[in-house]
């Protein structure tokens, strides 16, 4: 019910806004909007709720057309209107309502005076447009403005999903995802092209409407508030009533990137994918995420209804948010507690039904009128260290409620867990234990989704998007002895500069920060009265500036917690000159381009001119954009590309013992006044060097020339390198034995030759100039070496082997959509990140590109949206006097538009005293991905087999630990409780992954690229490339599909990685993250074969064939939707290749199919005795 | 009493093993400022890795000097320290400078805990050392 009454809510919101737009009453019922809307809306909700998709599309449809038709007086039009941005309103708003209740309360609160103006000025207009259903809705509006009717029309189709939601073993934790779902496959589709700009604007008009009620549109106030949201119009008022618009703002807000000059502006869009979700309540999933994940959708159905169930009592929420509670989902989600249902709601009826099953009487309790109800129930607990850390437990357990429903059979086991402090509710799933040589299917049929912390539902929803931010466990052991105990490596791992379709930007004066540790202000701190609020990473308890006492919602002071800040674990801060060092840097692009003959002969400089002239104009920057090239064989060639002259100049120096820089002004040039020049280059380049015989390569010293031209301003080096560098500094020797390749013992040279390029990146992160490497070469060329260019100036690695334009065509195409994601990527420069954590943790080690600069402090020259990091966490001190720690990710970085923005993300986790709970929480995929870079630093420091030993280690440690706290259950068996159950699987993926394999030939390049895959990338692609997806594609259907922009994306079900799952009938298609092969079976069918791949039989099939041919059949085109969901928001973009049974390319298919044996490897079952041998022992 | 070449290598260390004692402190002083912040990694880096070299050189200056006086005693309590230094040098990082700590992995917390640890040893021992060699000296004096 939440969900609806949010939507609702937030349709109602947009109606304001849409008055805006349109401006003139008579406009409105011309707009486009309306139709749009509702396309956009079925969109969006056909894809995760098949079922329900009709409904609900009727239902939002006249909810939004409400919206627009209302207008508020729209006094300010915002500037362009973005069409993204609508799209985007529209998913946020959806995220919203599932997600924060409070915002829904706003909503209502703010509708009501939305209501009147409409009444007043444009009411009658607006209305027409509206479907029947609204009809009653205005008219419910006009009596009880207060009353969130627009809840109802939402609540309809969510009712039905209710009904089935219980159906679905899902958790109830994802309900949420559902709405990020939405989401996400929203915002690929730029679907309505109004201005959802305007729409924030307009909410924060119509909130701001409220109060003055009247609400005539050019009112000076309103104006002002409304550039806030607005952003671009902003009027620079940077008084707290802006901040505070854009705390309203903030929920439905998402930024986008239009280039916006006005640094003052409250609300920036950044463009990027969502991760942070504030609506989720569970914990919302990532859009992007989620899409990829077809099992997911199919659960969120449920979720969705529970999420409803969250925002079910709209009005007794409304009314705590004025009193200042903001918490109205604990009503709700009490089902049967005395909020008031909201009578005029349409169906109540779902509303019963989704609530959980077990009330929380504690929160029911609260009075309405309730002065400071502010505290979520949880987090009073850890507040009041007194309560022991028993107490907590129940409450923080909460969450789990909704399992019973689903697990009853459970109830047996619970005696043996006597650990668990479950509250009247059975152990949860992830404790079942598992007979793992029993288990044949142990891979699920859909993606496996982050575990969610076990938090009650106000925290839940608040909690960081674990796209964003996953920690191994998701209940933190109380001290490092129930750590240890539990053999489980403790860490964090980070995507902190994801693309985000969604994102409160806050733009006030003060950025509110604990005086002594310095966190920033976040969802989990709690406020001690109306002035003071007390960190909860310190428990330092502060002042509340006052400005950030105003709360410009209901334009009073006293209500600190319902700014956004409070409001969203992941929010963006505008910063002022207390956070800059120097004024913002212009974005600057080198690239240092190898032309020697290898270089030449392997062709890629045309690849690379041509997507710099597509792209030149969408590289991110303003208009202080800076460019500049240089090339280099066994000399240095710079480029004079000043303005005003006719033609790029080339100035070569030979001396590369000692670089100097021939002109210093004219080599990195603007790029818009010398465009013509740039594009003359770009042409000219592929064919300038087409007879050189130099095989030399001074990588060294055009390094250094690199460094000298970017040390004054900092920004990005692009290094394209072909060979070994032969010549001057730097210079290196192959260190690589072929005979060794598949030797097992030892695998030697993993570390670097020579410190050079490492003092390098370090002086260039020092100037704020990070280093990226693409390596395309086909010989070795050290990249163990040459990575640390990148490694430590917080740089990317690209290696292409074997890269040819000509002979290698698949490598080529790879390039060159490699580099359009490249050039056109987000990118932030001059950027620190710094991790805190609550006292008592402490940051250990630090794994990804970067370079550390104090304890908890990574200096990163440039951060870009692909860059993945991990964090090992140590517990230095017990953590019994607190039930909750929390852990604060900072980004400060300098946007290309030369704004300087802090990214916070807050992840707020429970503690737990009992081993049996902290394997309860264990997050398996993210405890691989930390392990894998421990194995890295492992293997780099000692020795291969010492990284291998300690991964087999890894597993035998953690399930004999857990074996031992189960006494009653064979000890012959190899039992794992079910967060665990596919450890040994991944663990074996990953010791028969490229960069930890042995035995199997592979080159050292090849392996080292492995590593700083495993090293920079973020989590959700690191487990492609640890464990391969793959679906069998020759029968696709619709049977539970996605639709996705207006495409139908079946969603076959996982395949376990085993030769026994590929039939000669089949064509199976292998996700790997970097490529995707598709498999084709000798005997499968010719239909098939002729409908997608567009050969007549399987023997006319190309052995090279990296593309599916656009025929117009039904199962082509279910194949390449299938393909192209999976590829979309992929950093690397993958690339396809057709394998035939027969042909020799089958070995790459065949060695990621992990389950099996190969010469030197276990197969699962055998790695599951050999784990089971070592565990007895 | 007679001044000996022992007695004069006694007091030789004895000088020699102050100023390690300082060394010592130095380098317990950096890697706290490096654990509360105060200093970045790569400045504490390069005041550090020049006194690396020195100070093992002066510890095995006076092991030769102990050996050339026939001080048996006193040269083995010295070898383990000796060994630990040539093996801690052997299999430092890679880097072309001399010295021990490299910047990009100081701040690794068990690295920095080991340097810390091995800070405060160095500190037990080459005090005990001191107090030993005035001891040995005086016995050296005397007993001759």
């Amino acid at each position: 019910m939440q969900v609806p009454s949010g939507y609702g809510l937030h349709h109602q919101n947009y109606i304001a806004p849409s008055g805006h737009y349109s401006q003139g009453p008579g406009k409105m019922t011309s707009l486009p909007l309306d139709s749009q809307c509702g396309d956009y809306y079925s969109g969006l909700y056909t894809v995760p709720t098949q079922n329900v998709v009709s409904p609900s599309t009727a239902n939002q449809q006249p909810g939004a057309q409400q919206m627009y038709s209302r207008v508020p007086p729209a006094p300010h039009i915002v500037g362009s209107t973005l069409g993204s941005f609508q799209c985007a309103a529209s998913s946020a708003s959806h995220l919203h309502t599932s997600a924060s209740q409070p915002y829904s309360s706003f909503v209502n609160h703010y509708n009501s005076p939305a209501v009147y103006s409409a009444n007043s000025s444009v009411a009658s207009q607006g209305f027409p447009s509206t479907c029947g259903h609204y009809a009653m809705s205005t008219v419910s509006n006009a009596a009880y403005p207060s009353v969130s009717y627009p809840s109802v029309p939402a609540g309809d189709p969510y009712g039905q999903m209710f009904t089935s939601q219980n159906a679905p073993p899902v958790r109830p934790a994802k309900d949420n995802s559902f709405s990020g779902q939405n989401t996400a496959i929203s915002h690929p589709s730029s679907l309505p092209p109004p201005p959802s700009q305007q729409q924030h604007q307009q909410q924060s008009l119509a909130e701001y409407n409220t109060p003055s009620w009247s609400s005539a549109p050019g009112l000076p106030t309103q104006d002002s508030l409304k550039r806030n949201n607005t952003g671009s119009l902003a009027i620079a008022n940077n008084n707290s009533a802006n901040t505070v618009a854009d705390c309203l703002s903030c929920p439905v807000i998402q930024n986008v990137h239009p280039p916006k000059s006005s640094p003052a502006v409250s609300t920036v869009l950044s463009g990027a994918s969502s991760t942070r979700m504030p609506p989720a309540a569970n914990h919302p999933v990532e859009p992007a995420a989620s899409v990829t994940q077809p099992s997911e959708l199919l659960q969120q159905k449920g979720i969705d209804s529970s999420s409803t169930t969250s925002s079910a009592s709209p009005v007794p929420n409304s009314y705590d948010a004025l009193e200042g509670g903001s918490y109205p989902d604990m009503l709700s989600s009490a089902a049967s507690s005395p909020a008031p249902e909201p009578t005029p709601d349409p169906d109540p009826g779902p509303a019963p039904a989704s609530t959980p099953v077990a009330p929380q009487p504690s929160k029911m309790a609260k009075p309405f009128g309730y002065g400071y109800p502010i505290l979520q129930p949880g987090y009073q607990n850890a507040t009041a260290p007194l309560n022991s850390g028993v107490q907590p437990s129940s409450t923080v357990y909460s969450g789990f409620q909704q399992y019973p429903q689903q697990y009853p059979g459970m109830n047996q086991l619970s005696s043996s867990l006597g650990g668990l402090s479950l509250q009247s509710s059975p152990q949860p799933e992830s404790l079942r234990p598992i007979n793992l040589t029993q288990e044949r299917n142990i891979l699920p049929v859909t993606p496996v989704l982050a575990p969610v912390p076990n938090l009650n539902l106000e925290l839940k929803k608040l909690n960081c998007s674990p796209d964003s931010f996953r920690c191994t466990l998701t209940n933190i052991p109380q001290t490092q002895a129930l750590l240890n105990k539990a053999k489980l490596p403790l860490g964090l791992l980070l995507h902190p500069f994801r693309d985000l379709t969604q994102l409160p930007v806050i733009t006030s004066n003060t950025i509110v920060r604990c005086r002594s540790c310095r966190t920033y202000i976040n969802p989990f701190v709690s406020f001690i009265d109306q002035r003071r609020w007390k960190c909860n990473l310190c428990y330092r308890v502060n002042d509340v500036p006052e400005e950030f006492m105003y709360n410009p919602l209901t334009r009073s002071y006293g209500e600190p917690h319902k700014r956004p800040e409070v409001q969203n674990s992941t929010v963006e801060f505008i910063a002022s000159s207390d956070y800059m060092l120097r004024p913002p840097q212009p974005a600057v692009y080198l690239f240092v381009l190898d032309v020697s003959h290898n270089a030449v002969e392997a062709g890629y400089l045309t690849v690379l001119s041509q997507s710099l002239l597509e792209n030149l104009d969408k590289l991110p920057g303003d208009s202080r954009t800076r460019i500049g090239f240089m090339t280099f064989d066994s000399t240095i060639h710079f480029y004079n590309l000043q303005e005003g002259l006719s033609q790029p100049q080339m100035l070569i120096v030979s001396d590369v013992d000692d670089v100097f820089l021939p002109t210093p002004d004219s080599l990195l040039v603007n790029l818009y006044e010398s465009k013509e020049l740039i594009k003359d280059l770009l042409n000219a380049l592929p064919n300038m060097f087409t007879n050189t015989r130099e095989t030399h390569s001074a990588l060294g010293p055009a390094l250094q020339a690199a460094f000298k031209l970017m040390s004054p301003t900092g920004g990005r080096v692009s290094v394209f390198q072909t060979q070994l560098p032969s010549l001057g500094a730097g210079l290196l020797q192959s260190r690589e034995d072929p005979n060794q390749r598949s030797s097992t013992k030892v695998v030697q040279h993993l570390g670097p030759a020579t410190d050079f390029y490492k003092k390098l990146a370090l002086d260039c992160s020092g100037q704020q100039t990070a280093v990226d490497l693409f390596l395309l070469s086909s010989q070795y060329s050290d990249l163990a070496s040459l990575a640390c260019m990148s490694k430590y100036s917080a740089g990317c690695i690209y290696y292409y082997p074997s890269f040819h334009c000509a002979h290698n065509p698949s490598q080529a195409e790879k390039l060159q959509k490699d580099l359009k994601r490249y050039l056109t990527r987000k990118i932030g420069f001059e950027a620190v990140m710094r991790i805190r954590c609550t006292k008592g943790l402490s940051m250990h080690t630090f794994h990804g590109n970067f370079f550390v600069r104090s304890t908890d402090l990574l200096s990163l020259a440039n951060i870009n949206p692909d860059a993945g990091f991990a964090v090992q966490l140590s517990i230095e001190e017990s953590l019994t006097d607190t039930s909750l720690v929390c852990f604060q990710t900072a980004l400060l970085y300098t946007s290309s538009k030369g704004e300087r923005r802090i990214r916070v993300h807050t992840l707020c986790l429970p503690v737990v005293s009992s081993l049996a709970d902290v394997y309860a929480g264990v997050d398996v995929q993210a405890a691989i991905c930390l392990l894998a870079n421990m194995a890295v630093d492992r293997s780099v420091s000692s020795s291969l087999s010492d990284a291998r030993d300690a991964l087999v280690n890894a597993v035998v440690d953690s399930l004999s630990a857990y074996g031992s706290t189960i006494s009653n259950l064979q000890h012959s068996a190899l039992i794992a409780p079910s967060s665990l159950k596919l450890f040994p699987l991944y663990v074996l993926a990953l010791l028969k992954q490229k960069a930890f394999r042995t035995g199997t030939s592979t080159r050292l390049d090849d392996r080292v690229y492995a590593m700083c895959q495993i090293k920079s990338q973020p989590l959700v692609h690191l487990m492609k490339m640890i464990h391969p997806n793959l679906y069998r594609i020759d029968r696709l259907t619709d049977e539970g599909a996605v639709h996705v922009n207006d495409r139908v994306v079946p969603q076959p079900p996982l395949q376990k990685l085993s030769a026994e799952k590929l039939t000669r009938e089949g064509a199976f298609l292998m996700d790997c993250g970097s490529a995707f092969y598709i498999w084709i079976g000798k005997g499968c069918d010719n239909n098939f074969i002729e409908d997608v791949l567009g050969c007549p039989n399987f023997a006319s099939i190309p052995q090279k064939m990296t593309y599916l041919p656009e025929l117009d059949t039904l199962s082509s085109e279910r194949a390449r939707s299938f393909i192209t969901w999976l590829r979309d928001g992929r950093p690397l973009s993958p690339i396809l290749h057709v394998v035939k049974d027969e042909s020799p390319a089958k070995t790459e298919f065949f060695q990621h199919l992990i389950e099996d044996r190969t010469e030197a490897a276990f197969s699962y079952y055998e790695f599951l005795l050999h784990v089971q041998q070592q565990i007895c022992k | 009493m007679v001044f000996t070449f022992a007695a004069f290598c006694y007091m030789l260390a004895l000088l020699l093993t102050a100023a390690l004692i300082f060394f010592a402190i130095w380098h317990i002083i950096a890697f706290d400022e490096l654990k509360t912040d105060y200093k970045n990694p790569m400045d504490q880096c390069n005041t550090l890795n020049p006194l690396v070299l020195p100070e093992y050189l002066i510890h095995a200056f006076f092991c030769v000097m102990f050996l050339c006086a026939a001080e048996w005693l006193t040269l083995g309590l010295n070898m383990p320290l000796l060994a630990y230094h040539i093996w801690r040098y052997m299999s430092r990082p890679m880097m072309s400078g001399p010295g021990l700590y490299d910047p990009t992995t100081i701040m690794n917390a068990d690295i920095l805990a080991y340097c810390q640890k091995e800070g405060w040893c160095k500190l037990a021992f080459y005090l005990l050392a001191f107090f030993y060699y005035l001891y040995g000296m005086i016995y050296v004096l005397v007993s001759s």
